[in-house]
């Protein structure tokens, strides 16, 4: 059991839009001794008021089990599907990446957003912000490029995740 | 239209008492005054004014396990609902189903620092099993049957409904909410066929088999016991309990092994290390039962059967989890095996008997009654001897040595007699927990099993109990001692008693007579059945104590950190074992 390696998980939690609903989550995750590497939330269906909490933990398989049903038996929550797990899935982070140079540095950094398709959303004399959408691996590769370029601040929304093909997170609507 | 209007507090109780609640434990305050004022207008429910909010949450815990009832509680905002935080997270543990009403703030000072205020929802999320705030009257109905399905439907646990006092005043017409099914919460009762059919199967090619099972069978209603008793029966396995499942299956029958666990006795245990197929029956594999983990039952298949998954290969993995309530799996198992062609026989089941048999020769709770100092384990077996033939005894316990003992000397024969702090361990549980069996079974004879160390951290129940002029005993096992903590302090800490001598103890014969209880004591062994006759008899609230052997230890015991096979019998066997560093460093 203890010998069991851990791995990263991406799972996804369909929840009441109600007060205190993410508290209950982040409380099950620190009370209980579990990662939390990210966590998104948002309201997706109004009109059934749910939200959808994207989070990405790592663990055993025994942990990631507990977590799992843990999560299962809060009374706000609806569904919780391990994307990891079952079957393949679509993991996308958008980044506002903000970097400060001039001359050759501040080329080169629209160089290399250029290659990664990254947007330029602001740009003063000296400095850009970039939006860059992508895989976790993606986003990290672009923030340690632009380190040497001049890199002041990045905001990351976490990841959201959703399985492929045609079934959706809930069993029945 | 006008006519059916009314405010907050008055629909609260007619939403409570629709629920069929006939009893509430409670203490007023400034936020639910609203409420005191409707229970005054009112007769359907009877409210009992305890002395401290955490006996109200203890005494609606007793209440509820005694009867298979939601204990409902009601308490103001502020040190209201903190005081009964203790409770919650008790109940949580034990998966009782309580309802804790709470007083709030009125809903614009929420959030100001107002008097009495406290973040109720925030305190008491990770103690409950689910919490509520109402924010409009309209809600309020509605909100209230959701906490009893909640607090009573999957596992069973604790439900608080924070109420602040504008919604309380509010006018709303009451229109009792339609029968619906919950939004989100549909725990699974039934268990999977396939793998039921899986367990089966491994059952009948076990030869050294035993059930292990918990409170989960008697949280499932007696339909769940007598569902276990025929299976258990059936198979001819041996059972034994845990402490919450005391009762479960009775004590008297040969196939019980008694309780298992840090002080199971010796035949349980080592029948839980033996076996070869373990059939786990609505218990969680808590700490206190499997001692190390990781040479817990080392060659067993093992079989889960509990309605939350979260138990299921949390602590020890498991080879078949079965997800459903313990009555209707238990009674899938029994249809399945009854089935069954090929399972073992009495014969085939004999060498396992015959080597229980050798376990059981130890006699592991054994003790040596002599002369004139009684000793506890001796205590509790003259009380149970003197009340085994009633059919409505109820014992409760406090938490320590008295407690293993009781678990150990008495016995029981039947679900929900049996009240006591198991996951928590709460001190202080036992006599506002009595209370409220008695509240609820009015002419039983209910018996508070004490320390005295715990019956003192909530004493204060004693006026309660006579205001209500309820027949509740206390058997106090006085050894001046916090007995469990001086037994430990000289197993693991070299006898340093570091503050576990109980300095300035009460005369608790005073005690009870300040509190218009009986006070009765025995000194020496002589004294003993003609107290317990007395305390019996006598209709009216009794303070019992009885002084016992000061440096009795309670055993057998595994020590923390070991494995089942490494029991300690008994003061023979401390000094050639000395426990492991490891083990010191946990609880």
């Amino acid at each position: 059991m203890s010998e069991a390696t851990e791995r990263k998980h991406t799972i996804a939690v369909l929840v009441d839009n109600e007060p205190g609903v993410l508290a209950r989550v982040i409380g099950l995750f620190s009370g209980r001794g579990y990662n939390i590497e990210s966590l998104t939330v948002a309201s997706v269906d109004l009109a059934d008021n749910l939200s959808r909490i994207n989070i990405v933990t790592s663990g055993t398989p025994m942990v990631i089990e507990q977590i799992k049903a843990q999560l299962s038996r809060l009374v706000p929550v609806h569904e919780v599907k391990d994307l990891t797990l079952e079957g393949p899935s679509v993991e996308r982070e958008l980044a506002l990446v903000k970097v400060k140079g001039r001359g050759e540095k501040r080329v080169e950094s629209l160089r290399i957003a250029d290659i990664f398709r990254a947007q330029v959303v602001d740009s003063a004399n000296d400095s850009f912000v970039f939006e860059v959408v992508g895989s976790s691996d993606k986003l990290n590769a672009f923030i340690e490029l632009m380190q040497p370029l001049g890199l002041i601040d990045v905001s990351r929304t976490g990841v959201v995740a959703i399985a492929r093909g045609a079934k959706g997170i809930r069993r029945k609507k | 239209m006008a006519s059916n209007r009314m405010n907050g507090a008055r629909i609260l109780l007619k939403a409570l008492a629709d629920q069929g609640v006939d009893v509430l434990f409670g203490y007023p305050g400034g936020a639910v005054l609203p409420i005191y004022d409707e229970l005054f207008k009112q007769n359907d429910i009877r409210h009992i004014l305890v002395r401290q909010e955490g006996g109200a949450v203890h005494a609606a815990e007793g209440y509820a396990r005694s009867t298979g009832k939601v204990g409902v509680v009601l308490v103001t905002s502020g040190p209201g609902a903190t005081n009964s935080v203790t409770g919650l997270t008790d109940a949580y543990m034990d998966s009782i189903p309580v309802i804790c009403l709470t007083g709030q703030v009125p809903t614009h000072l929420i959030g100001n620092d107002a008097f009495q205020e406290a973040d109720t929802m925030g305190i008491t999320r990770p103690c409950t099993k689910h919490n509520y705030l109402v924010k409009d009257v309209n809600a309020l109905a509605q909100i209230v049957q959701e906490a009893f399905y909640v607090a009573k439907n999957g596992r069973p646990g604790p439900v608080v409904i924070d109420l602040p006092k504008d919604v309380l005043m509010a006018l709303a017409p009451y229109v009792q909410p339609p029968k619906t099914q919950h939004r989100s919460y549909r725990p699974q009762v039934k268990g999977d066929k396939a793998l039921i059919r899986e367990a089966v199967a491994l059952m009948a090619s076990a030869k050294r088999p035993v059930f292990y099972c918990g409170g989960g069978v008697i949280n499932s209603g007696p339909t769940a016991s007598r569902r276990l008793i025929n299976l258990v029966r059936d198979t001819g396995f041996p059972i034994t309990l845990t402490l919450m499942g005391l009762g479960a299956y009775p004590a008297a029958d040969e196939q019980y092994l008694g309780m298992l666990g840090m002080h199971g006795t010796y035949e349980a245990n080592l029948a839980m290390h033996g076996c070869d197929v373990m059939i786990c029956v609505g218990a969680r594999f808590d700490d206190r039962i499997t001692g190390k983990i990781s040479e817990f039952a080392p060659n067993a298949k093992k079989i889960h059967i509990d309605i939350d998954p979260s138990s299921i290969n949390k602590n020890v993995e498991v080879d078949i989890g079965i997800v459903g309530d313990c009555a209707s799996v238990l009674g899938e198992l029994q249809k399945v095996w009854t089935e069954t062609r090929k399972k073992p026989s009495k014969k085939d089941l004999a060498p396992w008997w015959e080597q229980i048999a050798i376990w059981r020769a130890r006699d592991c709770l054994r003790y040596h009654q002599a002369g004139d100092v009684i000793k506890p384990q001796y205590a509790i077996e003259r009380l149970y001897e003197a009340t085994k033939k009633r059919k409505d005894v109820y014992i409760t316990t406090e938490v320590g040595q008295h407690q293993m003992w009781a678990a150990q000397y008495f016995r029981f024969e039947k679900p929900n007699h049996w009240m006591t702090s198991g996951g928590l361990g709460t001190m202080g549980y036992g006599l506002p927990a009595a209370m409220g069996v008695q509240v609820a079974h009015p002419d039983a004879l209910v018996i508070d099993i004490a320390g005295e160390a715990s019956l003192l951290m909530n004493i204060q129940e004693m006026s309660t109990i006579a205001q209500y002029r309820l027949p509740v005993k206390a058997f106090i096992l006085n050894n001046e001692y916090m007995g469990m903590v001086r037994q430990w302090q000289e197993l693991l800490h070299g006898g340093r008693y570091s503050e576990s001598y109980m300095e300035s103890l009460p005369d608790f014969v005073k005690l009870a007579e300040a509190f218009g209880a009986v006070g009765l004591r025995a000194e020496k062994a002589s004294d003993l059945d003609g107290v317990i006759q007395e305390m019996i008899k006598i209709d009216r609230p009794v303070l019992a104590d009885i002084m016992v052997d000061k440096t009795e230890n309670c055993f057998p015991m595994i020590p923390s950190g070991s494995a089942h096979n490494e029991m300690l019998l008994g003061p023979e066997d401390e000094a050639a074992r000395p426990i492991s560093e490891e083990g010191m460093v946990l609880v």
